[in-house]
Parts: structure tokens; sequence; C-alpha cells
């Protein structure tokens, strides 16, 4: 029998609504906003992607000095002599100029390279997690034997043999394949551990045994409730990934000059320390804000993520 | 098992089966340990595997010089013939792993006449003298600062601890002992007049040590310290150490006997990372204060293109790896009874 839809309405019970509905991601990103450190963080990455794609601008319109032009006349000075801002190096160029001009590495690396990890780790995780068996086992001793060795060396290693020339996008190539390739195990690990577990939950159940053809179970159901974790671990890829390129190029085996990158900055100063220190302070510190900018969105969306970490 | 009817025969199995039960603990933790040497063997090729397969299709030839005068063809080919490099990568790669099984990691190419397994054995003092005692850093600093945090919890100490763990952890090292440079050796020197500063680079057991080991000590004890205080936020809910907080012990007895002993097990596995840490931080931190160890000489060898180098340490850090990652799994095993052998 069914009730008359008028009849259900006419009787105005007053359910108790509330104001308004609020959904996983509303949510979080009310949580997200909440934090302090992660708006912080946030903002600086926006200034920082700002400054990168506006400092080519800058530079051509004569704003900011050219970060290759030789300033012959002011060579290691310090802060604020002869109108650099913040001083010049070892061969007399802009080291404000070099520092804008220099995001733009740091920021490629970071973002692209999970733009690339994304994919990969996805496929292989959700295929090792969904099907199980042989994709899964050898998933798993791979990354048993990939967490016995550490990332930089292997990084160390992929770049001493593989080099490409030309402009720094070009030459950044081996340095994301590198990168990239000891990365995607740990997120296609994740996935797999995601999807096992919600595997077994009753919605997946329910719509399994509703005929759900298997593509679509994984599409709709799977990844949406699993990508809290993803985007974490993402997150947290960029501070490593742009931690790479930059000890990369500190040791002289990343971008070569003239592209100046915030790593090879700190090497350059440091031939000079002791005649002007600001050269290697500079470098340093945007380095180490702009990852702990980026730590400090992770931890933000981390907690606003994951339903566990809830107070 | 069978049930076996009627009287045991003489030597049948039980009384042996009864021993058995009770060892058997022991004697999985043999078929365990056993187990997990056995799992390096695959690892360690597999490092060789990679390392070699990537070193010979490499672009360009180690003999390659930069720039100015190459060397003529009659020259290239008869190092290529001294150094193996003549006969098919199979045969080399094959020739290499019975030369690694007898330690035994060819020539360097880099300098002249020396042997990767001399060019090692030189640097390792100086590694293993700053990893040591990085180490004997790391494990009481990360486990105290971890402790405080969580017995102090929400309270200014707890945030300092974490805000220095967060600065520490996000701070790569190579930034770390730049800024440390510049603080305590260029600025030092020039505010003092030269009295009072530590050196900014160089070896001695003295005060050359105290920034490197300083450098590279300060990752792991943030990831240490994290770790310590999440575990011990956990034990101190435990309904056991409310009953020694009712039962009127004293807060050092509470917190040695019954805090520590509790949240430390989960703290070992951090040792296996803390190993890798100060392996690719030696790396960082030897060319910041150049020290001539291992670590440099990786450098050295990954810029100069020294083949044999950079596969002999590269085998040689995974080794180490490994061990360390053995190491920590049966201590695992021993300290905490209710771990499950697999």
């Amino acid at each position: 029998m069914a009730l008359p839809v008028a009849a259900v309405e006419a009787a105005a019970i007053d359910w108790e609504i509330p104001e308004q509905q609020v959904g996983l991601w509303q949510d979080a990103w009310v949580r997200f906003r909440r934090n302090r450190l992660a708006v912080l963080g946030a903002g600086l990455v926006l200034f920082l992607v700002l400054v990168a794609l506006l400092s080519p601008l800058l530079v051509h319109f004569g704003l900011l000095a050219d970060p290759i032009k030789q300033h012959v006349e002011s060579i290691e000075t310090g802060p604020g002599v002869n109108g650099h801002a913040f001083g010049t190096d070892i061969l007399g160029r802009d080291t404000l100029a070099r520092l804008m001009i220099g995001s733009e590495v740091s920021l490629t690396v970071g973002l692209l390279v999970q733009g690339i990890i994304f994919p990969i780790g996805l496929a292989i995780g959700l295929a090792a997690g969904y099907f199980g068996g042989r994709v899964d086992n050898l998933l798993m001793r791979f990354t048993d034997i990939w967490y016995a060795f550490p990332d930089l060396l292997f990084v160390l290693v992929v770049v001493s043999v593989w080099r490409l020339t030309g402009p720094w996008y070009v030459q950044l190539i081996p340095i994301f394949g590198a990168i990239a390739l000891v990365n995607w195990v740990g997120l296609a690990r994740l996935v797999r551990g995601q999807v096992l577990s919600i595997k077994e939950k009753e919605f997946v159940e329910a719509a399994r045994s509703s005929g759900t053809p298997p593509l679509k179970l994984i599409l709709k159901h799977l990844l949406p409730n699993s990508l809290g974790p993803i985007i974490v671990t993402l997150t947290f890829g960029i501070p490593n990934a742009i931690f790479l390129e930059a000890v990369l190029s500190f040791l002289g085996v990343g971008i070569q000059p003239p592209q100046p990158t915030w790593g090879q900055m700190v090497l350059d100063g440091y031939e000079a320390i002791y005649a002007n220190p600001s050269g290697v302070v500079f470098p340093a510190l945007a380095i180490g804000f702009t990852l702990l900018a980026f730590s400090f969105i992770g931890d933000g969306l981390r907690d606003a993520l994951d339903p566990r970490m809830r107070r | 098992m069978a049930v076996i009817a009627g009287r045991p025969k003489r030597g049948a199995l039980l009384p042996k089966r009864v021993t058995a039960v009770t060892d058997s603990r022991l004697g999985s933790l043999g078929v365990f340990v056993i187990r997990r040497i056995l799992w390096m063997i695959p690892v360690v090729f597999f490092v060789i595997v990679i390392t070699f397969i990537l070193m010979h299709n490499a672009a360009g030839s180690p003999w390659d010089k930069a720039g100015g005068r190459q060397l003529s063809q009659v020259v290239v080919d008869n190092l290529n013939k001294k150094y193996g490099l003549d006969k098919p990568v199979f045969e080399q790669f094959l020739l290499y792993l019975w030369n690694v099984l007898h330690f035994d990691f060819g020539l360097s190419y880099q300098y002249q006449g020396k042997s990767v397994v001399t060019l090692i054995g030189e640097g390792w003092p100086y590694t293993a003298t700053i990893g040591t005692l990085a180490f004997l850093l790391i494990v009481p600093v990360g486990i105290g600062l971890g402790v405080l945090a969580a017995l102090r919890q929400n309270t200014r100490v707890d945030y300092a601890t974490m805000g220095f763990a967060t600065l520490a952890a996000s701070f790569p090292n190579f930034v770390i002992g730049a800024l440390m440079v510049v603080l305590f050796s260029v600025l030092t020197y020039k505010w003092t007049g030269g009295n009072f500063f530590l050196p900014a680079g160089g070896w001695g057991i003295d005060d050359h040590l105290i920034m490197p080991v300083i450098t590279l000590s300060l990752l792991p004890i943030a990831y240490t310290a994290r770790l310590t205080r999440a575990s011990t936020l956990e034990t101190i809910r435990q309904d056991y150490i409310r009953t020694a907080w009712a039962k009127g012990l004293p807060e050092r007895l509470v917190v040695i006997r019954h805090v520590l002993k509790n949240s430390l097990i989960p703290v070992v596995t951090t040792l296996g990372p803390t190993f890798a840490f100060l392996v690719t931080g030696s790396v960082i931190v030897e060319t910041v204060f150049s020290i001539p160890g291992i670590g440099r000489a990786f450098v050295v060898a990954v810029t100069s293109r020294d083949y044999p180098m950079i596969l002999g340490t590269t085998v040689l850090f995974s080794i180490v790896i490994a061990t360390a990652n053995l190491i920590v799994d049966v201590l695992y095993v021993f300290i905490d009874p209710r771990v499950r052998l697999t």
C-alpha cells in the first residue's frame, strides 16, 4: 500500500532539520579554514605561485633586475648596496631577481611530479587492491625492496646517468622521472590499503550484489571514498619533491646554470660565505619556508579529511 | 595433529611435541630470522641489477672529458679493455656479481690505481664516527623530547617541542647546515673577533664534530620525538597506568616502570628509518662540512660518473640499511611478545 504523498506533506511534523546540510568536502573546507597554520601555509604558497608567474613579466618590463646579468661594479655585496635589495652573488648577479625567478623551478617540480605520480600510483594501487592475486603480490614484494633503499640515493644514481641539456624545463625531465619513479610506490601502497578496507564495507557489498559492473564500482564507490588520504599523501609529496630537486642542485647535479634555482644559489653562496653570508641565508630560508608552508597545508588537510582524527 | 589411539609406542611423538609447544616461539624466531636474512639477498640483488642497468645505459662514456681535448680512440679502447668494458653486458654483469661475492668492487675510474674497496675503507671511519655520534644523540634526545611533550600535553612545553620538531622535519639538512655555518662560524667569528666560533668544515675529533653531528641528527630527532609523543599519549590513557597512579606510585616510577616500558615498543620501529636517514644525511652533511667520508665520495663519484664507485657505494648502502632493518625487526620480536611471527 502506497502512502498518499499529499497526506505526508499535510501532516506538518516539525522534523529537526539542520539549518544547512554539510557534506564531507564542505565540512573539510570549514575545518581546514579553522586551522590557522594551514591557512598561513596556503597563503604563502599562493604568494609563491604569484611570484613565480609574475617575475618573468617584471624582468621583461625592467621592474626587476635580469637574474643573469652580471653587475661588475657590485660583486658579493650585502643587502641594499648599489640598489640591490638582497645583495648580489659571486658573479655580481642580483639575488632578489634570482630568488624570484628560481621559485618557478621549485614549484614546477613540487606540483608537476604529483601529477605524474597520481595516475600511476592510483591505477596500480586500485588494481592491486581490487583484483588482488598476482598483481597484488608483485606490488607488495616490489615495495618491500623499494623501501629498503632511500629516495635520495636512487635519484642521485638516476641523475648521474641520465641528463638532458637545454632550457631548465627540459633538464627537469630526468629529475621528474627519478622522483616519480621513487614516489609512486608509496601512493600505490596507500591506495591498495584503502581499497582493501573499503571493499569489505556494506555499501560496496550492496552495490556489488545489485549488479554494478567492476569499473563503475571502482570509479563510483572505491575511488571517491579513498580520495581523502590520497590527497593528503600527494600534498606531503610536494615538499619531498622540492627537497629532492634542491638537494640535487646543491650537490651540483641538478639544473645547470644560467637558470637560477634555490639549491644552486645556496651552493654558490657557500663559496663566498665569509664575504657575504646573506647570499646563503636568503635562498636557504626560501627553501625552508616553502617546505614548511607545504607541510602546514598537509597537516591541515590531514586533520580536515581524516575522520578518525576528529576531536 | 593426529590423535594416536591406544598406548603410545616407545619413542612416540607425544613428549617431544610438548617440549615443541613450549619452545615454539624460540624455534619460529629462528626460522623468522633466517627467513629475514634470506630476504636480504633478493633486496641487494635487485639494487645491484637496477644500478647496473642504469649505469650501462648511460649516455656518454666515463672517459668523456668535460670540454677540451678528448682521448683518442686507441686510448679509449685500451681503457675499456682494462676495465672490462669491451665484454658483452651480460658477461660484465655476471663477472661483477662474482666479484661482489668476493668483496671486490673493481677499480675506480676517478682515482687511478685505487680500488673501490680501498676508497670506501678510507672514507669509512669518518662516516662511521659521525653516524655513531648522531645515533647516540638521536635516541635519548628524541625519546626524551617525545615523552616530555606527551606528559605535558597541551602546555607550552608540548607546543615548543612539537614546533621544534615540525621545523626540524621541514627544513632540509643542507639548509640547516648552511644556516648554522652562517650563525656559528661566520657571524660569531665576526662578532667575537675570532675568539668563539665553530669551524665551518674540515675534520678533527674536537669542535669540528659539533655542527655536522647536530645537522645529521635533527631530522631523525624530530621524527623520533613525534612518534614517541604519539605512542606515549596512547599509553597514558591505558587502565594499567590509572592503576599505577591509584596505588600511589610516585610520578618517576609510573613514568619509568609503566609508561616508558610500554610506549617505547613502537619507537623501536623508527630505528630502521633512522639508519636510512643517517645514510642519506651523510651524503649531504659531508658535502656541507667537507668531510672526506663515504657520502662525500658518493657525491664525487656521481658528478664524475665513476661507475664502479657508484655501484660499490650503492651496494654498501643497501646492505647497511637492509641489515639495520633486519636487526630492528628481530629486536621488535624480542621486545614485544605480542608480535606475530610471519
